[in-house]
């Protein structure tokens, strides 16, 4: 609320749209799923913790899918590991995003030819909406991926009708 | 021990089971045992006064080409300071060597990966299943012959 | 107990209430934890067999992060393509990674490096212990609760991650140690920052002592608990601080000295059962916080004598291996190579061989 902040005399009414605030209380309390899967994760964990500090853009990570409301696919997904990721996204409450963080998840990395268990890009079993690329992304590209996100949900209409 | 002292202890011991040697010019000597006396030579080493190897710091499997699979024991002693490297030739078609997994029970997890990434048998291994791929993988990847699938559970393979 | 159980219920330890005097049947019941669990710290998953509250039998499941190295390791043109593999086997330390396969191949290739690399190396191979300790000792107390530790141990961290980035450009894989030498000099302010850091981090020990390692309910939920016999350790194959805090004092570093950790003055913290038995899990979490004083050590007195020189003048023009013979696939995965080599070194979680 930095904007508004001690700017009003007392009782006022601000005037907007429905759908801006449901999008401005979406976009400004994104909780993250906790879920690591390689090198990526560290730099996660980096992320979260004292020196970057995520929880100033409203995201922190909760360990259980149902309570979080993206997934950051941080490292390699195997074969092995790739239905799992699917049971975890379905079990996530709508509406749900998904950030790939590293190039393993968008497109399978440096194991993209010869890796025979490594599945090339987590958007093969879930839709993706955000890619970070880099192995492993920095902190900072992490942060402006889920910038990025917050942009698209801003602009994500609920209420109103979809035409066509 | 040296290298040569070990080796003639296991001969002396072992005759027919040692089948060659090499101790000179490799950065680890060698000694190749035959494939159903592997368990044997194994509980000598570990057990004997003289050798005392109480550590297996690495069993790995290896793709000979030409049709034969080798499984590599790296064996170190750390009362005595001293190592030895012991190898098995098997032919692909009959894959099968001796479990060492209730000598040293590091053998158990590794020797499942070699049974995983190489389709070797370890007879007498405690529960001898995959470890590494899923359990409804087909063949064996570190097979130098090995095709990767197109298609793993409807998930495309290759990039 | 009743004469008309069934043979599987049989195998069922019965619980006997005290005052009640009769067996109270429980079931056994299969707990599948992970592969995402948040106490796993990568995909690790456990089926746990469960007695009530009491864990009758774990079973480990692993490779939901089997990235095929081997096979990648034997498709590169040369030994040095190898070495970002290496550094993401274990990514938490991956200069210690580097570190092990570039002793063994220069033991393969017959290769002598400079003196100043060595030194360099150790400095980093040491700085990679510390960053991994801080991690695993951070994350351990995370479980167990205490999530403050954790963000120290995370800023600590970052100050080390500093001097990586200033050195070779990367904070997590860094493709630094090539095969005869460095990928690039270090800046001419890196000894003082290393010194300054040293300074820096001793204190921080202690502050981590008396806010997780001496804390009154930390002591009551590790001390004597998941006991580890020496005896039992090595026969499992164990090493690193795990072993170490099984009371066995084996440290590859004085054991089976490499590089030229000879040169250094240092201890091997084992555990002694300070709190508890030897070789519970306050033993193994504190052989890591004493293993981070030792590295600090290390790491001061290798700076002071860092010498001059060049750390590119033994890099090999070409190392493209030979394209025939059998291959050794494992850590010591070269391409192609007509030799094999085995080095072993140690490493913040315990001791690799390549
Ligand atoms: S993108 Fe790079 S850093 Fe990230 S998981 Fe893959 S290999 Fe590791």
């Amino acid at each position: 609320m930095g904007l508004l902040n001690q700017r009003f005399e007392n009782g006022n009414v601000l005037l907007t749209s429905v759908d801006d605030v449901l999008a401005w209380g979406r976009l400004s309390s994104l909780w993250a799923m906790q879920f690591g899967l390689a090198c990526c994760a560290i730099e996660m964990m980096a992320t979260g913790a004292s020196h970057y500090d995520l929880d100033r853009f409203g995201t922190f990570f909760r360990s259980s899918p149902r309570q979080a409301d993206v997934m950051i696919v941080a490292g390699t997904v195997t074969l092995k590991m790739a239905s799992r990721i699917k049971t975890l996204y379905d079990q996530m409450a709508e509406p749900r995003y998904v950030l790939s963080m590293g190039s393993c998840a968008n497109c399978g990395g440096p194991y993209w030819e010869h890796g025979y268990h490594v599945l090339k890009g987590v958007d093969r079993v879930i839709p993706v909406d955000v890619y970070v690329p880099g192995c492993p992304p920095r902190p900072e590209a992490l942060m402006e991926g889920l910038l990025k996100l917050k942009e698209k949900i801003r602009k994500e209409r609920l209420i109103l009708k979809q035409t066509a | 021990m040296i290298a040569q002292e070990l080796y003639d202890l296991l001969k002396t011991t072992f005759s027919d089971g040692i089948l060659e040697a090499k101790l000179d010019g490799v950065i680890d000597p060698w000694v190749s045992v035959a494939p159903d006396r592997i368990l044997d030579v194994a509980r000598f080493l570990r057990d004997d006064e003289r050798t005392q190897f109480d550590l297996l710091t690495l069993l790995s499997g290896v793709d000979m080409t030409k049709g034969t699979l080798a499984a590599v024991y790296h064996l170190y002693s750390m009362k005595r300071n001293h190592k030895i490297v012991l190898k098995t030739f098997v032919p692909e078609t009959h894959p099968h060597v001796q479990s060492v997994a209730s000598i040293w029970r590091t053998a158990d997890w590794q020797e499942r990966e070699a049974f995983d990434m190489y389709g070797m048998i370890f007879d007498g291994h405690p529960d001898l299943r995959r470890i590494l791929m899923p359990d409804d993988w087909d063949g064996h990847p570190l097979r130098k012959d090995y095709q990767v699938p197109e298609f793993y559970n409807g998930m495309k393979v290759p990039y | 107990m009743d004469a008309t159980l069934t043979e599987v219920e049989k195998g069922r330890r019965p619980t006997t209430i005290p005052g009640l005097g009769r067996a109270l049947r429980t079931e056994e019941m299969v707990i599948s934890m992970g592969p995402q669990h948040p106490s796993t710290h990568g995909v690790l998953r456990l089926d746990i067999v469960v007695d009530g509250e009491i864990v009758a039998d774990v079973i480990p499941r692993i490779g939901y992060l089997h990235r095929c190295f081997e096979k990648h390791c034997e498709h590169m043109a040369n030994y040095q393509q190898v070495i970002p593999y290496v550094d993401r086997l274990d990514y938490v330390a991956a200069m210690s990674n580097e570190f092990g396969y570039v002793v063994a191949m220069e033991k393969m290739l017959k290769i002598q490096v400079p003196e100043r690399v060595e030194y360099i190396r150790v400095i980093m191979a040491e700085f990679s212990r510390i960053v991994s300790h801080l991690i695993a000792i951070g994350t351990y107390g995370l479980d167990i609760g205490a999530w403050t530790p954790f963000l120290y141990c995370m800023r600590d961290r970052e100050h080390v991650l500093d001097i990586f980035e200033e050195t070779c450009g990367a904070r997590l894989l860094y493709n630094y140690m090539w095969i005869g030498g460095l990928s690039h000099d270090v800046k001419p302010t890196f000894k003082d920052k290393v010194l300054e850091f040293c300074k820096y981090f001793r204190p921080n020990i202690k502050e981590l002592n008396d806010l997780l390692s001496y804390n009154k309910i930390f002591i009551d939920r590790t001390a004597s608990v998941g006991v580890l016999p020496g005896d039992v350790a090595v026969n499992f194959g164990v090493s690193g601080p795990v072993l170490r805090g099984s009371g066995v004092q084996w440290d590859i570093r004085k054991n089976d000295p490499y590089s030229i950790y000879n040169r250094f003055d240092f201890d091997i913290p084992f555990g002694k059962g300070e709190k508890g038995k030897v070789g519970d899990c306050w033993d193994r979490y504190m052989v890591r916080v004493h293993e981070m004083e030792q590295s600090v050590n290390i790491i001061e007195q290798a700076a002071k004598q860092l010498p001059e020189g060049d750390v590119q003048s033994a890099i090999p023009k070409r190392i493209s291996p030979n394209a025939s013979g059998p291959r050794r696939v494992r850590y010591t995965c070269a391409p192609r190579p007509r030799r094999a080599s085995w080095g072993t070194t140690s490493y913040p979680t315990g001791e690799v061989d390549r």
